[in-house]
């Protein structure tokens, strides 16, 4: 097994999933699966290969620092969930 | 003819003409997407009162004569483009009800020149999947054959093409998600070079891969397209600031001398008959258009598809962290505590395909398994970008199939995950090498449906993928068929 049921909901905590039974049964399979074909990577020896997180080599991408109009507190909320007045309304974050 | 089996260019000449009007060509085309919709659903949002007002303000901009050539087409687009104040789902529960606040770049610049925006393109869920039948809407079907899909995951935008219910639309590609479904229904689709065209305003999925670029009926309007899309946007850090050739000037015909490179690893044992026989038409038409080919080896390809699910899954557990129930998109009404809210949030909105891969890309990033198979993967990248750049020192263009297959029936991979990953197995290394590629239509399968064959492209190079592109077309007929539909 590449992956047990443990950590899959291990991994479902990290990102924020709060899967059911039967999804975190599925995913386990599902998951074993698809790492079992990826190591397949490991064929190739990598040893001094550099990473390549970007395809266009890139410099940091500079502009001036100039004032511009922003899309403003209503539009901004506009898609909101839950607002009151100038914010986003949450439910209570400290017990 | 009727109006909707028109080209950008040929629309255009009669629209600049005077013979036809802007609004005659939006109702024609309103009307298509009435009558076909019922069997395609290429379509999430149509914009039918917006589209006719936009065509009455082209016809006036025609009338005073200072029309671009996309004044008055109307064009569509994948639900992924942001539209100021219009619906933009991403195929999605989480964002079905999310009204941008602004518009993204490469449609701004569509508005801008005058096109008529008719509607809101299905797709898979978050641009994640090869069949559209990820989407939260609906499956689309293939237009060619119902019982099929349209690829993925610009389904709906290759569908709309083929249905003649859009003169031109936009898709995005992050593995393949324009070339396979121009490929499964029979129109041009071009991924542009990374850095290419602007993607700003276009909800991300993996933003080390995604492009944008257009979907069409024939070469030329696809080089119209392109070339209304591309350039340096100062929103958008990772466009590329050079200029954008003329690529339609640039469609001469000519591909005498042009050396193509033949991958011996595209070439494998067991493609499938259809697609093969398709190829094999095909190098004989460059053969007797005087092109020369090359036998050539991308010896990583075998590993394309292992780095792919790595990388994007990796970005897109990030890129989509975003989603958590507070500034925009779907809230669970289960309240409880913040923790509790964002996770069952995201559980309620996201589909079975985004969290299987917002799972494995959280996988690859935790900590302890980093090493093991993100940084793994991105070491692959830079060898399998290393083949291409290695091929190019000997040709000018590379042509391969686009997809093992014809298109598969509608439910025939959704069981299985990682088959259904498989099927993007050609067009993968180009997003990773981060060049560019086009799909055009090269023959039918014995079942009828289209076989689309792919060039790709030096870094750039669109210019010259285009031009191999539209000689093919030139000398052969299949870009005329049509989708009985």
């Amino acid at each position: 097994m590449k992956i047990t049921r443990e950590e899959v909901e291990h991994v479902a905590r990290l990102a924020r999933l709060a899967l059911t039974e039967e999804e975190k049964d599925t995913l386990t399979g599902q998951m074993d699966a698809i790492l079992a074909y990826v190591d397949k990577l490991n064929e190739l020896n990598t040893d001094g290969v550099v990473a390549t997180s970007h395809a266009v080599p890139m410099e940091n991408a500079f502009r001036e620092d100039v004032v511009r109009p922003s899309i403003g507190i209503d539009n901004a909320l506009a898609n909101a969930p839950a607002r009151v007045e100038s914010f986003f309304r949450v439910p209570k974050v400290i017990e | 003819m009727e109006l909707f089996e028109l080209t950008i260019h040929e629309l255009h000449e009669r629209l600049k003409k005077r013979e036809i009007s802007s609004v005659e060509v939006t109702k024609d085309c309103l009307d298509r997407i009435a009558a076909t919709e019922p069997q395609v659903n290429a379509y999430i949002t149509v914009t039918r009162d917006a589209a006719l007002s936009a065509a009455e303000t082209a016809d006036k901009r025609l009338a005073a004569g200072d029309a671009d050539i996309l004044t008055g087409i109307p064009v569509a687009l994948k639900d992924i483009f942001l539209t100021k104040g219009i619906r933009s789902t991403c195929g999605s529960k989480i964002l079905a009800d999310f009204i941008p606040p602004y518009d993204a770049t490469s449609w701004l610049r569509l508005k801008e020149r005058g096109a008529v925006l008719v509607g809101k393109l299905n797709q898979d869920e978050f641009a994640m999947g090869s069949s559209n039948e990820t989407s939260v809407f609906g499956p689309t079907r293939n237009p060619w054959n119902t019982d099929c899909i349209p690829g993925g995951s610009s389904g709906g935008s290759a569908a709309a093409v083929a249905a003649r219910s859009a003169a031109a639309t936009l898709g995005t590609d992050t593995g393949g998600s324009i070339r396979q479904p121009a490929s499964h229904c029979g129109c041009v689709g071009l991924k542009p070079t990374y850095g290419r065209v602007s993607r700003y305003g276009v909800i991300a999925y993996a933003s080390s891969l995604d492009q944008v670029g257009p979907l069409t009926r024939d070469v030329t309007d696809c080089a119209i397209m392109l070339g209304a899309v591309a350039g340096y946007d100062p929103l958008d850090s990772t466009s590329v600031d050079r200029p954008v050739p003329d690529y339609r000037a640039g469609l001469t015909g000519d591909v005498s001398g042009l050396k193509i490179g033949l991958p011996k690893e595209y070439y494998i044992e067991g493609l499938d008959p259809d697609v093969k026989r398709s190829l094999d038409a095909a190098i004989e038409t460059y053969r007797g258009l005087g092109a020369e080919f090359v036998e050539i080896s991308l010896p990583h390809t075998d590993y394309a598809v292992a780095a792919y699910y790595l990388i994007a899954t990796a970005e897109a557990s990030s890129n989509l962290a975003r989603y958590e129930g507070v500034r925009f998109g779907h809230r669970t009404a289960e309240a409880g505590g913040l923790m509790e809210m964002m996770s069952k949030s995201r559980d309620e909105g996201f589909g079975q395909e985004v969290k299987r891969r917002i799972m494995l890309g959280t996988y690859a990033l935790s900590s302890g398994y980093y090493d093991a198979y993100y940084l793994k993967a991105q070491k692959v990248r830079t060898l399998i970008m290393q083949d291409f750049l290695k091929a190019f020192e000997t040709v000018d263009t590379i042509l391969t199939p686009v997809a093992p297959t014809p298109a598969f029936k509608v439910g025939e991979k959704t069981s299985d995950p990682l088959q259904m990953y498989l099927s993007d197995i050609f067009t993968i290394p180009v997003n990773l090498a981060g060049t560019c590629g086009i799909s055009v239509p090269a023959g039918l399968s014995g079942d009828g449906l289209p076989v689309g064959l792919q060039l790709i492209g030096k870094p750039f190079g669109e210019e010259t993928i285009l031009r191999a592109a539209h000689a093919f077309e030139q000398a052969t007929t299949w870009h005329q068929r049509k989708a009985a539909l």
